[in-house]
C-alpha cells in the first residue's frame, strides 16, 4: 500500500508536467474543443464505476455505480462526437482559396 | 490464481497504451491539422481501456453494466448533437455529470470500505467527493445559467464570501475528524452535503461575462476529482487522465484571468456585476452619430482592410452565418477582412472561433489578440458585432472603471468603427463604453443578424 501510493504520486506529478507541457502549446483557435476532448478522456473515470458494479458487493454501490457509468459513457460518447463535430468544422482558406494567400 | 494474475498484467498494459495514447490526443490537439488525429487516439485508448475493464476478474455480473453502457450512450448521442451556439452550456453539464460519476463512486467506495479505510485513502477520498460534490453542483448551475433557466446576473447578498468559506470549513474540518476517526461515519454525508451546497453558492455571484473562467477553473477541478478517485481505487490511468484534465482546466483559467486582468479569488468572490451596474448609473445621454445600413455598406467597400470584432452578442443574435456572407460579399470586392478574436470574448474560452469556423470562415482569417492589436492603426474600418467590454479603451485609460487594466482590442485606433448594438444601453455588465461616443464612431443600431443582413444585400446591390 505504502509504496502504492508513492508510485501514484510520482505518477500524478509527471501526468501534471505532461499536461502543462502539452497543453500550453495548444492554439486558442482549439480551445473550445481541447476542453471537450479533456472532459471526454477525463470520463475514463468510467472504469471504476465498471468495476464496481461488476463487483456486486453490495445493492447500495450497484445503483450509484449505475448511475455513475451513464453518466461517464454520456460524457465520452458526446464528448468525442461533439469534438469531432467541431474540428471538422475548421478549415483553412489556403487549399481551397489560392488567391486569398496573398500577403 | 496464476491466471487471474495473467489477466491482471494485461489489463495494466492495456491501461498503459490507453494513457499513452491519451498523452498523444492531447498532443496532436495543438494544431488543426493534426486535431482529428488526436480524437481518434483519445477514442483508441477510451475503448481499449474499456474493453480492458471488462475483463477484469472481479467482475461477476455484466447486465447491469451493459444497460448502463447503452443508457450513457443514447444520452451521450444527443449532447454531442447539440447546436454550436449551446457548446458552452453543454460543456458545463459534461463538468456536472463528470463530478457526478467521481461524487458517486467515492461514496459507494466509502461505505465498501468504512470503517478500513486508511488515513491517506481517507484523505484522497475526501477530497474526491469535495471537489467531485462541488464541481457537480457548481457546473449545474452554470449551465442553468448559460441556458438562462437562471438569471445570469450575479446574485449577492451581505456575508456571502464568510458563508462560503464557513461551508469550506466544515467540509474540511469534517474530512479531517473522518481522516483520524474513520468509524465516524455519519460524517461522511455531512461532506458530501455541505459540498453539494457549496457548488451551488460559489457560482450563483458569478455573472455571465465571467463564464469563460468560471468554466475552465470547473474543469480543473472536474480533473482533479477523477484524479483523486485515481488515488482511491489505484488506477494509474485514471490518474493520468484526471492529472490531464486538472492542468488542462487550470491552463485555461490562467489565460482567462489574465485577458481579464484578474485574479482567480476575484472572480470567485468579487460578484463582478453589481459594481458596474452603480458604476454606470451616473453616465448619461452623450451625441453619438449613427448610420444606416446603406452608409455602412458604402464604407465597408470603400475599405482597404477591415477587421471584424465578434463576440457574445453575435453568439446569441445566431449572427454567425450573415457574417459569413459578409465576409464572401467584402472578399469578392477585393476587401481583406480579417476577424480579432479576445481570449474571453464569449461564454467559454474559444467560443467564437468555433462559431465562426461553423459558419465556414476560414480559420486563418481568425487573428488572436495580441496578433492583431498592432494592426489596427491601419485598419479602415473595424466592424463590432455583439462585443462590448473587450473593445471598451476605459480598461486603457480610465483607473476608476471596473475594467480598468484588462487587455483590451485597440478597435479604437482604427480609421472608422462601426459598432452594431441594439440600443444604448449598458451591456450585460453594465459598463459604459466610451467607445461609443468618439469621434471616429458610427453606431449601428439593430439587431445583429438583421443589420449584417441588411448591409450584406446593400453590398449585393451595388453590383
Amino acid at each position: 500500500m505504502g509504496s502504492n501510493l508513492i508510485d501514484a504520486l510520482f505518477v500524478f506529478m509527471l501526468a501534471a508536467f505532461i499536461g502543462f507541457e502539452v497543453i500550453r502549446h495548444v492554439s486558442p483557435l482549439l480551445h473550445t474543443p481541447l476542453m471537450s476532448l479533456t472532459n471526454a478522456l477525463d470520463a475514463i473515470a468510467v472504469v471504476g464505476a465498471i468495476v464496481l458494479v461488476g463487483e456486486k458487493k453490495s445493492t447500495f454501490a450497484t445503483v450509484l455505480g449505475v448511475i455513475a457509468i451513464v453518466a461517464a459513457t454520456s460524457n465520452v460518447v458526446g464528448g468525442f462526437f461533439i469534438t469531432d463535430r467541431m474540428l471538422r468544422m475548421f478549415k483553412t482558406s489556403r487549399p481551397t482559396k489560392p488567391q486569398l494567400t496573398k500577403p | 490464481m496464476t491466471e487471474f494474475a495473467g489477466s491482471q498484467y494485461l489489463i495494466e498494459i492495456v491501461y498503459l497504451i490507453a494513457s499513452a495514447l491519451f498523452i498523444l490526443s492531447l498532443k496532436w490537439m495543438s494544431s488543426p491539422a493534426t486535431a482529428r488525429h488526436g480524437i481518434l487516439a483519445g477514442e483508441i485508448g477510451m475503448v481499449l481501456a474499456i474493453g480492458g475493464t471488462l475483463l477484469h476478474h472481479g467482475i461477476v455480473d455484466y447486465k447491469w453494466i451493459i444497460i448502463a453502457l447503452v443508457l450513457g450512450t443514447g444520452i451521450g448521442i444527443p449532447l454531442g448533437m447539440v447546436q454550436m451556439t449551446a457548446v458552452p452550456q453543454r460543456t458545463a453539464l459534461s463538468h456536472a455529470f463528470g463530478a457526478l460519476c467521481v461524487t458517486l463512486v467515492g461514496t459507494a467506495e466509502f461505505y465498501l470500505r468504512s470503517p478500513n479505510v486508511p488515513k491517506f485513502m481517507m484523505s484522497v477520498l475526501s477530497m474526491e467527493v469535495i471537489l467531485g460534490g462541488l464541481t457537480f453542483t457548481g457546473s449545474l448551475m452554470a449551465a442553468g445559467k448559460l441556458q438562462e433557466i437562471l438569471p445570469q446576473r450575479p446574485i449577492t447578498y451581505k456575508g456571502q464570501n464568510l458563508v462560503n468559506l464557513l461551508l469550506f470549513c466544515v467540509a474540511v474540518g469534517s474530512s479531517v475528524y473522518l481522516v483520524l476517526h474513520p468509524e465516524a461515519k455519519v460524517f461522511f454525508p455531512i461532506i458530501v452535503g455541505v459540498s453539494l451546497i457549496f457548488g451551488v453558492l460559489l457560482v450563483i455571484p458569478i455573472g455571465g461575462a465571467d463564464m469563460p473562467t468560471v468554466i475552465s477553473l470547473l474543469n480543473s477541478y472536474a480533473g482533479l476529482s477523477a484524479a483523486a478517485m485515481g488515488f482511491v481505487i489505484n488506477s494509474k490511468l485514471l490518474i493520468i487522465a484526471g492529472a490531464l484534465d486538472g492542468s488542462s482546466g487550470l491552463i485555461l483559467s490562467i489565460i482567462m484571468s489574465k485577458a481579464m486582468n484578474r485574479s482567480f479569488a476575484n472572480v470567485l468572490f468579487g460578484a463582478f456585476g453589481q459594481v458596474h451596474a452603480s458604476a454606470a448609473a451616473g453616465q448619461e445621454a452623450k451625441p453619438v452619430r449613427s448610420a444606416t445600413a446603406e452608409e455602412a455598406a458604402a464604407i465597408l467597400s470603400a475599405a482597404n482592410k477591415v477587421v471584424i470584432v465578434p463576440g457574445y452578442g453575435m453568439a446569441v443574435a445566431q449572427a454567425q452565418h450573415k457574417v459569413r456572407e459578409l465576409y464572401d460579399a467584402l472578399t469578392k470586392k477585393g476587401v481583406e477582412v480579417r476577424f480579432a478574436i479576445h481570449p474571453v470574448a464569449g461564454r467559454m474560452p474559444g467560443h467564437m472561433n468555433v462559431l465562426l469556423a461553423e459558419a465556414d470562415i476560414p480559420y486563418d482569417r481568425l487573428i488572436e489578440m495580441d496578433e492583431i492589436n498592432g494592426d489596427f492603426p491601419q485598419t479602415d474600418v473595424a466592424l463590432i458585432i455583439g462585443a462590448n467590454d473587450v473593445t471598451n479603451p476605459a480598461a486603457r485609460t480610465d483607473q476608476s472603471s471596473p475594467i480598468f487594466g484588462m487587455p483590451i482590442l485597440d478597435v479604437d485606433k482604427a480609421h472608422t468603427v462601426m459598432v452594431i448594438k441594439r440600443s444604448m444601453s449598458p451591456g450585460f455588465a453594465g459598463i459604459d463604453n466610451p467607445l461609443y461616443y468618439l469621434e471616429n464612431t458610427l453606431m449601428l443600431f439593430g439587431d445583429a443578424k438583421q443589420f449584417v443582413g441588411a448591409i450584406v444585400r446593400e453590398l449585393g446591390g451595388g453590383h
